[in-house]
């Protein structure tokens, strides 16, 4: 009905017009000037976010000869895909072999057996957490957060010695076992604001109906809690998938690398191949980061999931 | 659901089996010519499948062997006298058993030391009965190779066996809390394994003169007085190389103030600008989330790169701005003032060295560490200011608020159950990350970008400093903790959140 009442059609704008009409149309009671400005520090904190991320690609995609340039140009002169090439399958030419492969299966297997395991011991125990109300409950949920204060760097050295006297240095299964327990506190924290979401009427209603505490939990609570678990699958997969620190101290031995390992080296030989680092990092970034913008939305109300109610 | 045929039910998995499978042979056949050129090899694959499947096993084994004692405890109530003795018999002896089995663990990694006396002989009883038990299964040729695991079997046969006895001779309890237990026992052992055993074992290390000339703990000796030369050394002595340890503090505090002053000013600023209707909005919001989402490696190995003298990207901006100042300020030399100005600006912004001047150094790692950080922080603010209901500003415009008011009296107060945790864990986390100081600068030039977390791990890692770095970290602990306790006091507690 309003359409009518319209004296000028919007076929009859010119085409700027009918973009400016559309771009200004939502902000309602913001002046022209203000939104346009708005925009403008918007664009520029998108240009600082992304600018260095891009020039990474830009760096892989140097040909080798003139990766050490003052260019600016987001795709370079001679654009190649060697770099890329080498990284995946190595120079047979040159006598090297590509380990790319090997590090993200070694940084596969360890995070995601590391992620399953905390996720399932952080699930079971945000429910106890969550619907029992036994002794020792807040001691231990405030014991649980004071376990955050303790340095990750602190409980690196009796780690180490702990590992190296039972033999598990260069091992896999050590950096599984350094990494496995440390997301739990903070992810019990955030399953239990979850689950705390949750009425607790829908699980009386199935006990009068005969049904037990694992069918109960299985059954609706599980279930109802699936983005708030695949949120802390999430957060305890970025975390170790990128973990460079602890892996360096657990990890000396170069078929055990994890990639960020790996990748350092690209930097550490005696000519930094920056070129081959940077389509590395390409590749292992662009899926992570799929995966991340992907599911930012999760992420962000999963964040303040525990922290809004209280 | 329940209505569902057996096999029907099983039919995701098998769609998972198959794509999996199929997903590794396509991957195995696409690779198949470039195999020569790749170290990664189905071998290498299958033996860490094997690792990590026989790792799961052996702590599924040993859960369920831990939480079917604490089951028959909470759960099963013994029929008469006579069982009561021989359950609680039972359950006693494995109870015991288990505790020498930890205490003797302890033992091996070097907790505490006991002699070759009785007390030591009867904790070290279950390890050196499995010993036995592996060497007899080895002699007897039963298996060779692998006796360890085929006697662990064994034992959780014969700890199966005595479950069914004590689970025959009882009847079924009610308890109302037992499950809760049951249900924190596997997350409760591992934080006890691996974060309090660790914990004590640095108490323990803070005390001793443990380093590598000690080849750690080996040889190492312990008593008050190597505590207190730890402590002295780490005061008057020097933290990694040359650092001193205020110079350090101070630098971390400086380094904690900043970066989370940026942070949620930062994350303020974005979260305020995104939280407005307008268009673009998804848009800006995914590109703002960049740096979150690219993994920390990545990141601080390219701006890394980017503080290059003479090829990273900050330097190319501050050279073409002094050539571009350089010209204004001839272009305008007729003009005494500005004249004047640019020709001071031309003289005085130019290229920087990031690597070898420490305030450069230090601002290079503040810079990056600002730009990690700010799309978290204004991500958790978005998510609070979403929960904040618009009527309080309706009703604010119609009682004449500005803007600035309904900021500082709406907007930052209804934030705030978002802002205290997300302030204390950024004040925690900046102070105890190092990660990005570690792989930009590594902590130079001469150790003037370090802050005390990567002073700490050099002196471990680098310097082989145990006893000392031990003693460290429990001092950055007691700092962090009376910080937090502070901060907790001030902000009305988390007695909210715990309840």
């Amino acid at each position: 009905m309003t359409t009518e009442t319209i004296p000028i059609s919007k076929a009859n704008l010119s085409p700027i017009r009918r973009f400016l009409r559309w771009f200004f149309v939502r902000a309602r009671g913001d002046s022209p000037f203000k939104t346009i400005l708005i925009h403008a520090v918007l664009i520029m904190a998108s240009i600082i976010a992304v600018y260095p991320v891009l020039r990474v690609v830009t760096i892989s995609l140097r040909p080798n000869d003139t990766l050490l340039t003052t260019d600016l140009r987001i795709i370079p002169q001679n654009a190649t895909l060697d770099n890329y090439k080498e990284v995946l399958f190595g120079a047979p030419d040159k006598n090297r072999k590509s380990d790319f492969f090997l590090w993200i299966w070694n940084s596969i297997s360890v995070v995601t057996v590391t992620s399953i395991v905390s996720m399932i011991l952080a699930a079971v125990s945000a429910y106890a957490f969550s619907r029992f109300k036994f002794p020792g409950r807040s001691a231990g949920l405030v014991f649980l957060l004071t376990t955050q204060m303790i340095p990750a760097g602190m409980l690196l050295l009796p780690l180490f010695i702990m590992l190296a006297q039972l033999k598990m240095i260069n091992t896999s299964l050590g950096l599984i076992i350094a990494y496995s327990v440390s997301s739990v506190p903070l992810t019990i924290w955030t399953l239990k604001g979850y689950y705390d979401t949750i009425p607790v009427d829908l699980e009386e209603a199935a006990l009068i109906d005969g049904a037990s505490r694992y069918t109960t939990f299985t059954k609706i609570i599980l279930p109802l809690s699936t983005p708030a678990l695949a949120i802390a699958f999430l957060f305890s997969f970025m975390g170790g998938w990128s973990e460079y620190l602890v892996a360096r101290v657990v990890l000396q031995r170069n078929d055990t690398f994890t990639w960020p390992l790996g990748i350092f080296t690209y930097a550490q030989q005696f000519t930094v191949s920056w070129g081959q680092f940077s389509a590395a990092s390409v590749l292992i970034a662009i899926p992570v980061m799929i995966l991340f913008l992907y599911s930012s939305k999760w992420l962000i109300s999963g964040l303040t999931l525990g922290s809004v109610k209280g | 659901m329940e209505n569902e045929s057996k096999p029907r039910r099983f039919l995701p998995y098998l769609y998972w089996i198959g794509g999996l499978s199929v997903l590794y042979f396509l991957l195995n056949y696409l690779m198949s010519p470039f195999a020569s050129g790749v170290t990664l090899n189905p071998k290498i694959m299958e033996a860490r499948l094997g690792e990590i499947g026989a790792f799961l096993g052996s702590i599924l084994i040993g859960l369920g062997v831990i939480e079917v004692y604490f089951y028959q405890i909470f759960f099963r109530q013994p029929r008469n006298r006579a069982t009561n003795l021989i359950t609680r018999g039972l359950q006693a002896i494995l109870g015991a058993l288990a505790i020498l089995t930890v205490l003797s663990f302890f033992e091996k990694t070097d907790l505490f030391r006991l002699g070759n006396d009785f007390v030591g002989n009867f904790v070290r009883s279950p390890l050196t009965g499995f010993g036995y038990l592996q060497q007899s299964l080895a002699s007897a040729g039963v298996a060779k190779n692998n006796a360890a695991p085929v006697a662990a079997l064994i034992l959780a046969i014969v700890t199966g066996i005595a479950y069914f006895a004590i689970h025959l001779m009882s009847a079924t309890r009610f308890s109302r809390l037992g499950l809760a237990y049951l249900l924190i026992i596997p997350a409760l052992l591992g934080i006890l394994f691996l974060i309090i055993y660790p914990f004590l074992f640095e108490i323990k290390l803070a005390f001793s003169n443990a380093s590598l000339g000690t080849q750690a703990t080996k040889n190492a000796q312990y008593g008050l007085n190597f505590g207190w030369n730890n402590l002295a050394a780490l005061f008057t002595g020097s933290v990694a190389k040359d650092a001193k340890f205020l110079d350090v503090f101070l630098r971390t505090v400086l380094w904690t103030a900043i970066n989370v002053t940026f942070h949620v000013t930062g994350g303020m600023v974005l979260a305020l600008l995104l939280h407005r209707p307008m268009k673009l909005q998804g848009f800006y919001r995914t590109l703002l989330i960049f740096p979150w989402a690219i993994p920390t490696t990545i990141a601080a190995m390219a701006l890394r790169n980017e503080f290059d003298s003479r090829y990273g990207l900050f330097n190319i901006l501050l050279t073409d701005l002094n050539g571009w100042l350089a010209l204004v300020s001839q272009g305008t030399v007729n003009f005494p003032v500005l004249g004047n100005t640019f020709s001071w600006l031309a003289a005085n912004i130019g290229p920087v060295s990031w690597k070898q001047d420490p305030f450069w150094a230090f601002v290079s790692i503040l810079i990056s560490n600002i730009w990690l950080g700010i799309p978290f922080m204004s991500v958790i603010i978005l998510g609070g200011l979403q929960s904040i209901s618009q009527e309080y500003y309706e009703a604010a415009e119609i009682d004449g608020a500005t803007k600035w008011q309904q900021f500082r009296n709406i907007t930052l107060p209804l934030l705030r159950p978002v802002l205290t945790p997300a302030i204390i864990l950024g004040v925690v986390w900046t102070f105890n990350k190092f990660d990005v100081i570690y792989l930009i600068t590594q902590g130079g030039p001469q150790e003037k970008t370090d802050i005390l977390v990567s002073s700490m791990y050099k002196a471990a890692f680098s310097f082989y400093r145990y006893g000392f770095t031990a003693m460290f970290a429990l001092v950055i602990f007691v700092i962090l903790l009376v910080f937090t306790l502070i901060y907790l006091r001030a902000s009305g507690g988390l007695k909210s959140a715990t309840e």
